[in-house]
């Protein structure tokens, strides 16, 4: 059996790994199942895409190359940038719908309302990028063996440093920051938080912006790897949850380890089983969790 | 008395519904230094009324002042950084996060360069944390919690602690153990007020105490008048001659 699935299923999880920190984040702080969250990493991609543009516009169009990979240096800036309007993008979505949900305390309404987020934003991406799907490069990468059968690109050992970076930079956030602990205690008891002095209304904040950042980074890796579509956040929804749930509901390194899992067992089932398996994976891993361990991988019991 | 007060509750009426108020107009006053105790039978409103202190429960009408300044519209987390420290009943530690993390969390108040020193005085304090820093506070026992939560309470150095039922589910001696504890932080400049279900064990250390009853004041006084006042214990502490008896 060919190993390429192993680097490949690496390379899924990884994006999935980082789209669900988020998800995991905003169930665990905000107590809903956020499903416009999938379209933050598409709205990531685009924000990327049109500032690269502007920046190659400006700077007289013929940008070279960055080294082995098959992007500019634009694509970076943009991506650092597209971070931030993502993070700010999520915060002008809580401000305008969630928090008002919020305060009227129905969950199942929020979820009903992240349904229509979802399609409010994935179709104003149709709208105005066509379904078309677009690409940061159109260049042809060589992909490098390993042995064993394995290849990969240039592109795709970036992405999966960026990731590896991410999830330390993120584990770091979380377990030295006063604000990731802030973030913790707010998901375990907000109203003990409260009485330790957390603003739990910053912590929020910080959470939206914080989920959207790291999905638009997933979606700029999913650009820089395949491709960007205006369905790409959607599409990656069930695995983002299955990931989320099978690491554990507030776990952000249980949200990293599902998501590697999920991501490589969607590989290995391309070749075990054939292709139309693929998307039936993460269902699949989602029933069998929260049949045999509900509380997931790392989560722990009310 | 006279000069001002470190708590003074005017009137509160609060609660989870306007309609239905828990505390109907309760006033108390607790004068630095002090230990006072808030007495009542169950379903009085001793909690709801330290909650709206607290900043947890909504208030209606009435007013809150802590060392003189109204604190009656302050979200509770801004109430922390103002010297209230209150400790809940019940979930007082974060149990998914390590004792450190717990401490350090609430150290945050803090300017950065006490943060460390505060813990390490904590842990002097409370030796039964101690040295166990990287250990989850769900693993540690009741009495344990109850030791991790005061020790978060007083991370912020507050001049006044607020606790709600603080010997619930404990053992009699750590019951012991805990308000030993309390009377050692009052020593060390701390006003206190204590909303307990233990008669005995909050009189033995409270200067003055409350009684209420459906949501208002009912008795006020020092200790020794009130243990001598059998009709307080009969009618307003409970369990009427069991209580009384506790009393003496």
């Amino acid at each position: 059996m060919n190993l390429q699935f192993v680097v490949d299923g690496f390379l899924t999880g990884a994006m999935i790994g980082l789209g669900a920190i988020g998800v995991t984040l905003t169930y665990s702080v905000l107590r809903f199942a956020n499903f416009a969250h999938g379209e933050f990493l598409a709205w990531g991609a685009y924000a990327t895409l049109v500032i690269a543009g502007l920046i190659g516009a400006a700077a007289g169009g013929d940008i070279a190359s960055l080294g082995p990979f098959s992007f500019g240096w634009p694509v970076l800036v943009a991506g650092v940038a597209a971070m931030v309007l993502t993070g700010l993008l999520a915060l002008a979505l809580d401000a305008v719908l969630f928090r008002i949900l919020r305060a009227r305390g129905n969950a199942i309404v929020m979820v009903m309302a992240s349904f229509g987020a979802s399609m409010a934003l994935r179709s104003l991406l149709e709208f105005i990028f066509t379904g078309a799907p677009a690409y940061f490069s159109r260049d042809i990468q060589i992909a490098i063996p390993l042995g064993a059968g394995i290849r990969v690109t240039p592109d795709q050992l970036l992405v999966l440093g960026l990731a590896v970076v991410l999830v330390a930079g993120m584990y770091l956030v979380m377990t030295r920051t006063t604000i990731g602990r802030a973030m913790r205690a707010v998901s375990e008891n907000p109203t003990l938080s409260t009485v330790v002095g957390v603003d739990v209304e910053r912590v929020i904040r910080a959470t939206w912006l914080l989920g959207g950042a790291l999905a638009c980074a997933g979606g700029i890796m999913l650009g820089i790897t395949v491709q960007i579509r205006p369905y790409m956040g959607f599409d990656l929804l069930l695995p983002l949850f299955a990931a989320a749930i099978l690491g554990g509901i507030g776990s952000m390194p249980g949200a990293v380890v599902g998501g590697l899992i999920v991501g490589l067992a969607e590989s290995a089932a391309v070749p075990l089983f054939g292709a139309g398996f693929r998307g039936a994976v993460a269902f699949l891993l989602l029933i069998a969790v929260l049949i045999v361990r509900p509380t997931g991988l790392f989560g722990m019991r009310e | 008395m006279s000069g001002t007060a470190t708590l003074s509750v005017e009137r509160l009426v609060a609660g989870y519904d306007p309609g239905v108020p828990i505390v109907r107009g309760a006033s108390i006053r607790v004068e630095p230094g002090e230990i006072v105790a808030l007495l009542g039978a169950n379903g009085a409103g001793k909690s709801t009324l330290v909650k709206a202190v607290a900043g947890l429960v909504p208030k209606f009408s009435g007013a809150v002042f802590l060392d003189g300044a109204e604190i009656t519209r302050l979200p509770g987390h801004r109430l922390v950084r103002r010297g209230l420290a209150f400790v809940p009943q019940t979930e007082n530690v974060f149990a998914r996060m390590s004792i450190g993390d717990n401490l350090a969390l609430a150290a945050a108040v803090l300017p950065h360069r006490e943060r460390h020193a505060r813990i390490d005085e904590m842990y002097g304090f409370f030796p039964g944390i101690a040295g166990r820093h990287g250990l989850l506070a769900g693993r540690l026992s009741g009495g344990e919690r109850q030791m991790l939560a005061i020790a978060r309470a007083l991370m912020v150095r507050p001049r006044l602690l607020i606790l709600d039922e603080c010997s619930a589910g404990l053992s009699p001696k750590m019951v012991e153990t805990v308000f030993v504890q309390l009377q050692a932080i009052r020593q060390s400049g701390v006003t206190i007020l204590i909303v307990e279900q233990n008669v005995r064990a909050a009189l033995a250390i409270a200067d003055r105490a409350y009684v209420l009853a459906d949501g208002e004041n009912r008795h006020a006084g020092r200790v020794a008048e009130l243990r001598n006042d059998p009709a307080i214990a009969e009618l307003y502490l409970g369990a009427g001659r069991r209580v009384e008896a506790e009393l003496r």
